[in-house]
């Protein structure tokens, strides 16, 4: 290997005007995106800073910042879950279905359909949960507080307008069920022909040619997608702000009236009517919703980055 | 299904046809069939021991029918065979028990959103209106104002960010805008608000309600997916072309603004309509920051601005009295809003199939 | 119009990676010069850097001279981009601009360099490059259809039209055969010929048939050994270096006994 010590600087070529300017402007657009991402960053901290550093006493909840956002989070996360476990099964048996076991000619249109799905306004969603989704559940939260109860999440008093912390979760998972399985259905449909073909020719039952093949292909890309669909459970506002009746604190009982409420569903209903204190405060627990939604993020483009290191696709 | 599928063992070149390839033993898709029927017999008799229902039927059907069409293929096709069978019913069934919720909330908001679905819904305000009657209209334009703005801050930016990430990034500073540009995707739409919110609160006092708010908002969530659409595109631009282009003596930005832009522009057309119809939902964001009227505000730089979402947000949750009027119009709001979701994509389609570049190879 | 190319002393790096070491050449004006070698020996690279389209590549660079009629193309105020007007280019795959059509096509070098020329006188430059380029009888007809429904060899004639529709001094080009059939190849060859009439031709060719058949000149590139820069080995009118070359490399090269 022919190998020179540092190279001297290679004459700089002259540039002309138009390549200045082009150049100039298109860094200046990626370093102005840099700048507002650390503007999000630096005006909410500015904006929270009032209630970081408040009296306790002055706080909505005349307790302390932490106890105010607790329960937010909690129950952030607990929907965020729930929406997750229910949605990420349903999410692999609709990309499996459409790309290997639906007619082939009726899987283009599912697979549009599908996408167009991911694309409807969360607030029709929370729309939804309310009308139809809320009142379906109501006897079977009868139903469960009386036969479940002995476990803790149907412990009761069951809700009667079904507007708990279950159903915002489901609502969640409806929600987010057409990402994952766009995201899904994308990675399990470039599952190398050859391996399949290679498994298929060995013998293979269907089914075992999508273990063999296409879930160890594809296991990354549905777990960024999860974690892509994660993130949008947890920042999603309207959806809860609908579904859930908000007056509780931390519990695991899901299917009461009394119900901690998210984050961002928090900030949504309070806000337009806060002022002073309580808005920094508000910004304070958004601030909070931003870091966790940033931990998922930076978590999932990690698992989908090593998959593209290990797959060899470019 | 074909006559050597029978139920009964045929044995080893029974037919006096002993071929290279071994037949193997299959259930018939009557028998399959049968299976089934009798599951949902089975079914409706014990969903009629607690009050017939025809949901439990299908559900107590569908277990009874595989559970059998199991341990029945496992006895006559064996044990590779039957799972293969279960996987199938799984997996279809887990697809049919997901559309469940897709399939009624297009129905729902179908079934709400029509009846106000009417000229008045598109031609008048909420201006002085208790109960009965009033639309969208200030809404409608809200939303055309609003989401245009947020466009016109997006568009340019994403673009150039592409173009610099695709044609001109090196090193460091290439590598800490794709990660960020990832992250901003990542932001909830509620932290966009209130980012808003606080930068105008800042110049403005924290009473502050603009229209351009809510365009600067939403403009913080439409950038990344504009610049990740267009740099996927960009980067399907083959390098021949560029190459071709500066060995004619044509200067780079020449070459971007009339070879690579106009090759990708169906790409890039596309995934900017996307982005739009991603942000022209948004509800969260202008909650905190545009505020909510009743009459039309066209000027985004003074006073409060009503948009579709909000409206529909607003008009289902504070319906006034009675509330009937208001609820009809949040659903006929929720429809709309669906009707311009889906024609914003099939757009996207149109532009994507038009602009497809004409290869005669 | 041809110019001469004077090179002296080049070596070219990609980063901290010689690749081709100390070449020195000199080519006729109006004549075809061919590079041969194997693979990976810098030939392209070579070629590349005479019209300094190897920059396009980041990290790379050159040192030594390239001079043309007198004029140095790596001088401190020389702009890329007039070199490359003055040094045409064809690669090695076909590659017409698929949003234009033929006439697009051929007047792109000079719409994109911003000249403005009246109507009549661009029709009179597409159809004189396409004639240039032995094609014009074969699209006059559909001057408005898009370039990349012609087929492969059409599609290289047309960029050698587009090429040499800019005007330029020298024409460089890399492997313009490989991809093509042998009659559209034979079709190139004849072309080849009859440009050298008016511009100084530079060719790499991985075939050694095509160098002995339309060079005058032909230089051998080769690695000296694995992870080696690659050299000029011997340069030589084309009919010494095909019956009777100074290199024992060169002649184990040619009849087949490399490697």
């Amino acid at each position: 290997m022919t190998t020179t010590s540092a190279p001297p600087g290679p004459p700089r070529p002259t540039r002309r005007l138009g390549d200045r300017v082009f150049a100039g402007s298109a860094t200046g657009a990626g370093i102005l995106i840099l700048l507002v991402l650390a503007g999000v960053a630096v005006f909410l901290v500015t904006e929270a800073w009032p209630a970081l550093t408040a009296n306790s006493a002055d706080l909505p909840n005349g307790k302390s910042l932490a106890s105010y956002v607790a329960p937010l989070v909690f129950g952030t996360l607990v929907a965020a879950v729930i929406a997750l476990l229910v949605a990420t099964p349903l999410a692999v048996a609709i990309a499996l279905y459409i790309t290997y076991y639906a007619p082939r000619r009726l899987a283009a249109t599912m697979g549009y359909v599908i996408d167009l799905l991911a694309a409807i306004p969360s607030v029709v969603y929370g729309f939804w949960g309310i009308a139809a989704l809320a009142p379906a559940m109501v006897p079977f939260y009868g139903w469960a507080a009386e036969h479940l109860g002995f476990i803790p999440l149907f412990a009761g008093p069951a809700s009667t307008t079904g507007k708990t912390m279950l159903t915002a979760g489901l609502v969640l998972a409806v929600m987010i069920l057409p990402i994952i399985s766009a995201i899904s259905r994308e990675v399990f449909g470039q599952a190398p022909a050859l391996h399949r073909e290679a498994a298929l020719a060995l013998g293979a039952t269907r089914w075992e040619m999508i273990r063999m093949a296409v879930l160890p292909y594809g296991k990354s890309g549905v777990i960024g997608g999860a974690m892509l669909g994660l993130g949008r459970a947890l920042g999603e506002t309207l959806a809860v702000a609908i579904v859930l009746s908000a007056s509780g604190g931390i519990t695991f009982n899901l299917i009461s009236s009394s119900n901690p409420s998210t984050i961002a569903a928090n900030i949504a209903l309070n806000f337009p009517e806060s002022s002073g204190l309580a808005v920094n405060t508000l910004i304070a627990s958004g601030l909070a919703l931003f870091l966790i939604t940033l931990v998922v993020n930076v978590f999932a483009r990690w698992v989908v980055t090593r998959r593209a290191e290990f797959s060899g696709a470019n | 299904m074909s006559t050597e599928t029978t139920l009964a063992p045929s044995g080893t070149g029974g037919n006096g046809s002993p071929g290279p390839v071994r037949t193997h033993r299959r259930l018939p898709r009557y028998g399959v069939a049968a299976l089934y029927l009798g599951g949902v017999v089975v079914g409706a008799l014990l969903s009629a021991l607690t009050g017939f229902s025809i949901a439990l039927t299908v559900v107590y059907g569908v277990v009874l029918g595989t559970l059998a069409v199991y341990l029945v293929a496992r006895r006559v096709e064996g044990r590779r065979k039957a799972t293969d069978r279960l996987v199938t019913t799984v997996v279809t069934s887990a697809f049919g028990i997901a559309m469940v919720p897709l399939v009624s909330l297009v129905y729902t908001v179908l079934d709400n959103g029509l009846g106000r679905l009417d000229s008045a819904f598109f031609n008048s305000s909420m201006l002085g209106i208790v109960g009965e009657g009033g639309g969208a209209y200030h809404a409608i334009l809200g939303t055309v104002i609003i989401t245009a703005l947020t466009a016109a801050i997006s568009v340019p930016i994403g673009l150039l960010t592409a173009i610099y990430l695709v044609e001109y990034g090196t090193g460091r500073l290439k590598k800490a805008i794709t990660f960020l540009v990832d992250v901003m995707t990542g932001i909830p739409s509620i932290v966009a608000g209130l980012f808003a919110f606080a930068l105008f609160a800042l110049f403005f006092g924290p009473g502050i309600r603009l229209g351009i708010m809510g365009a600067v908002a939403l403009a913080v969530l439409m950038t990344p997916v504009v610049v990740r659409s267009s740099e996927e595109v960009l980067k399907l631009v083959p390098n021949e072309l560029r190459e071709a282009s500066y060995a004619l003596g044509v200067p780079k930005w020449r070459t971007i603004l009339k070879i690579v832009i106009p090759t990708a522009i169906g790409g890039l057309g596309t995934g900017i309509t996307l982005a739009v119809a991603r942000v022209i939902g948004e509800t969260a964001p202008l909650l905190v920051t545009t505020g909510f009227v009743n009459g039309t505000n066209l000027d985004p730089f003074s006073g409060r601005m009503t948009t579709l979402p909000t409206f529909s947000f607003y008009q289902l949750t504070q319906p006034g009295f009675p509330p009937e009027f208001g609820i009809d119009r949040a659903w006929t709001a929720a429809l709309v809003l669906i009707i311009l979701v889906m024609a914003l994509n099939v757009v996207a389609r149109l532009i994507s199939r038009i602009f497809a570049p004409k290869t005669g190879r | 119009m041809a110019k001469r190319i004077d090179v002296s002393d080049l070596d070219i790096y990609y980063s901290n990676f010689l690749a081709v070491q100390g070449v020195n050449i000199s080519i006729e004006p109006r004549s075809i010069t061919a590079l041969i070698g194997p693979s990976g020996c810098g030939k392209s690279s070579f070629l590349r850097s005479l019209n300094r389209m190897h920059e396009v590549i980041p990290g790379a660079r050159v040192e030594g001279k390239v001079v043309i009629d007198g004029q140095d193309l790596y001088g401190p105020d020389v702009d890329p981009v007039d070199v490359r007007r003055q040094i045409g280019m064809v690669f090695q795959r076909p590659n017409p601009f698929p949003t234009m059509s033929i006439y697009d096509n051929v007047v792109a070098g000079v719409r994109l360099n911003g000249g403005r020329l009246k109507k009549a006188q661009l029709d009179e430059l597409v159809e004189r490059s396409l004639r240039g380029a032995n094609l014009w009888n074969e699209v006059k007809d559909r001057l408005a259809r898009p370039g990349s429904g012609l087929s492969g060899g059409q599609q290289q004639r047309l960029c050698i039209a587009r090429a040499i529709a800019v005007e330029p001094e020298v024409l460089l080009m890399d492997e313009p055969c490989s991809a093509l059939d042998p009659i559209s190849t034979l079709a190139i060859e004849d072309l080849m010929t009859e440009l050298k009439e008016r511009f100084t031709i530079v060719i790499v060719t991985h075939n050694m048939q095509q160098a002995a058949r339309v060079s005058e000149s032909t230089g051998f590139f080769n690695l000296s050994g694995v992870g080696q820069p690659g050299r000029l080995v011997e340069f030589n009118p084309t009919q010494k270096i095909f019956s009777n070359p100074d290199e024992k490399a060169t002649e184990d090269y040619i009849s087949g006994r490399f490697g």
